[in-house]
């Protein structure tokens, strides 16, 4: 408690020092959540692509019905499978004709090959993956011949990939700087309040006694901070959203980790600031 | 009881604070510490509330061995240490009451208790009339009152005292002084460094250890005393610095 009213009052003491360090952390945590922002838009578009990878195997003409429904039962228990869509011919060149748009006329009198097209659950819709599911389709007999795109597919698990390594290299120096900037703030309020941590040293305080406060007030400014960070991304959100084009907010579990990351920033700050002072006295 | 054994401190090769000291403080003493800028009075004192350790030789303070004491040990002695400093070191922004209740607070007494024992010592400092008073209301002596009675709150064995006067007064002097002196009366040890050889003149019944170059050259507790010592108390004129009188010449240096 006294810990608590002590850090307190050392906020009212420098109200300026200690607005600072909220700023500082919130801008910070703001870059951070900018970059954040963006990584998971990356992620969101990704994976909107990926659910267009499917594999498509095409039936030979005049094959039994009943054949092709007993293979497809077959293929949709493989565990990579998420569902298998049987696509007559009818609806083969229904879908041929919205995908052309205005050329659509160029299918008049086309005979489109029926198919199955085979959906991958999320996360096995890589390249390997992909091409296995393939090769044991194509064992049927009356697939006459399959599609999945194997360069687009590579490609596009190559750039997840780089997304992925990008996004983890930048957040981790996006992560570091910001903890930086925050330990310099901080240390700057040890360092105007040292006086004071001399004087509580020569009445015999002990050290976890003097860093409390310290603590409480870099888990405070941390949450503040963050808090603070939050409603910043959320603008800039906002402002992309309705004046350029459509963006995903991070989900409520994210906020919260974020809050929290913010909160143990400020206390690790904290620490190794004061933690590094006592050292020298 | 306060011993040292052999002390040693060097910060530098070239730069000796303090070597082969030997002495004893018992409880009830009044010690001064006398000697010119740089005899390592200072050091002595920082060694006792171990704010520095011994390059060489032991320092034992109830029952603390600055040596081998860890920052808790050294915390829970400061508790049973009274430290005055010539600065005061007060917190600027607290009054003379909250300055003397911090002392309680850190160290973790009940609640309860601070008020009536704040009261108590500055009743016994004389400025229980000036309890609400910032540090910048105070005049010197009286802010040096206060530090005294944030040093007396905990009840300490020994209090410690670094030029306590220094920025004094004749008159806060003489009343620091004399509070010094009840305290000691009371039972508390006092270890007091100085360098003003009129209230050492006074004080007769006390002991004086001088130090010269990092050494002790006069401890009025040995007897008989030895051949070089130089004896303010007899027959030399009081001083007012460090730099003025009669302290004498260093020792040549060894080649």
């Amino acid at each position: 408690m006294l810990s608590v009213r002590e850090a307190w009052n050392a906020s009212r003491r420098a109200p300026l020092l200690s607005a600072l360090g909220v700023v500082t952390i919130a801008f910070s945590l703001f870059a951070f959540g900018l970059f954040a922002l963006v990584a998971v838009n990356i992620r969101q578009a990704l994976r909107s692509v990926e659910e267009r990878v499917e594999v498509r195997a095409f039936i030979a003409d005049g094959t039994a019905a009943d054949a092709v429904a007993t293979a497809m039962a077959d293929i949709a228990t493989f565990p990579e499978v998420a569902k298998v869509d049987y696509v007559s011919q009818e609806g083969a060149l229904e879908r041929a004709r919205k995908d052309m748009g205005e050329f659509s006329d160029v299918f008049e009198e086309a005979m489109l090959p029926a198919s199955m097209d085979i959906h991958l659950k999320p996360g096995l819709r890589d390249p390997g993956t992909v091409r296995n599911v393939a090769d044991r389709v194509k064992s049927y007999q009356f697939v006459d011949d399959i599609r999945y795109g194997e360069e687009w597919v590579e490609k596009l698990y190559q750039l997840r990939t780089v997304a992925a390594g990008t996004g983890l290299g930048l957040g981790i120096a996006f992560a570091a700087v910001s903890i930086i900037i925050i330990g310099a703030t901080i240390r700057v309020s040890v360092l105007a309040r040292a006086r004071e941590i001399s004087i509580m040293r020569l009445v015999g305080a002990t050290d976890g006694f003097i860093r409390a406060p310290f603590l409480i007030d870099g888990f405070v400014k941390g949450i503040l901070g963050g808090l603070l960070a939050l409603l910043l991304t959320w603008i800039a959100y906002r402002t992309i959203d309705l004046r350029f084009f459509k963006l995903v907010f991070f989900d409520p579990r994210f906020v919260v980790i974020g809050i929290l990351c913010g909160a143990l920033i400020g206390v690790l700050g904290s620490a190794t600031s004061v933690w590094s002072h006592l050292r020298r006295i | 009881m306060i011993r040292l054994h052999d002390v040693a401190k060097e910060y530098t090769q070239s730069r000796v604070a303090l070597s082969h000291v030997t002495l004893q403080v018992k409880r009830g003493e009044f010690v001064f510490l006398i000697g010119p800028s740089g005899s390592g009075k200072t050091t002595i004192l920082k060694l006792l509330y171990m704010e520095e350790k011994p390059t060489h030789g032991d320092v034992w303070v109830s029952g603390v061995h600055a040596n081998t004491a860890r920052r808790k040990e050294i915390s829970q002695l400061r508790r049973k240490l009274g430290i005055v400093f010539q600065d005061f070191r007060l917190l600027e922004d607290r009054n003379a009451e909250q300055n003397v209740a911090f002392a309680l607070e850190v160290t973790g007494a009940p609640k309860s208790e601070i008020p009536d024992r704040v009261a108590r010592v500055l009743t016994h400092v004389g400025l229980a009339a000036k309890a609400s008073h910032l540090p910048r209301q105070l005049s010197g002596g009286e802010q040096q009152r206060v530090a005294i009675a944030r040093a007396l709150v905990n009840d300490p064995h020994f209090l410690i005292a670094d030029e306590p006067t220094g920025n004094l007064d004749e008159r806060a002097t003489r009343g620091v002084f004399q509070l010094l002196r009840e305290i000691n009366a009371a039972g508390t040890s006092v270890i007091m460094a100085t360098h003003d050889l009129e209230i050492v003149r006074k004080a007769d019944d006390a002991r004086t250890i001088e130090l010269n170059h990092g050494r002790v050259v006069f401890d009025s507790a040995d007897t008989p005393p030895p051949e070089t010592r130089y004896t303010p108390l007899v027959g030399q004129p009081a001083i007012g610095g460090p730099n003025e009188g009669n302290w004498p010449a260093p020792p040549p240096e060894s080649a």
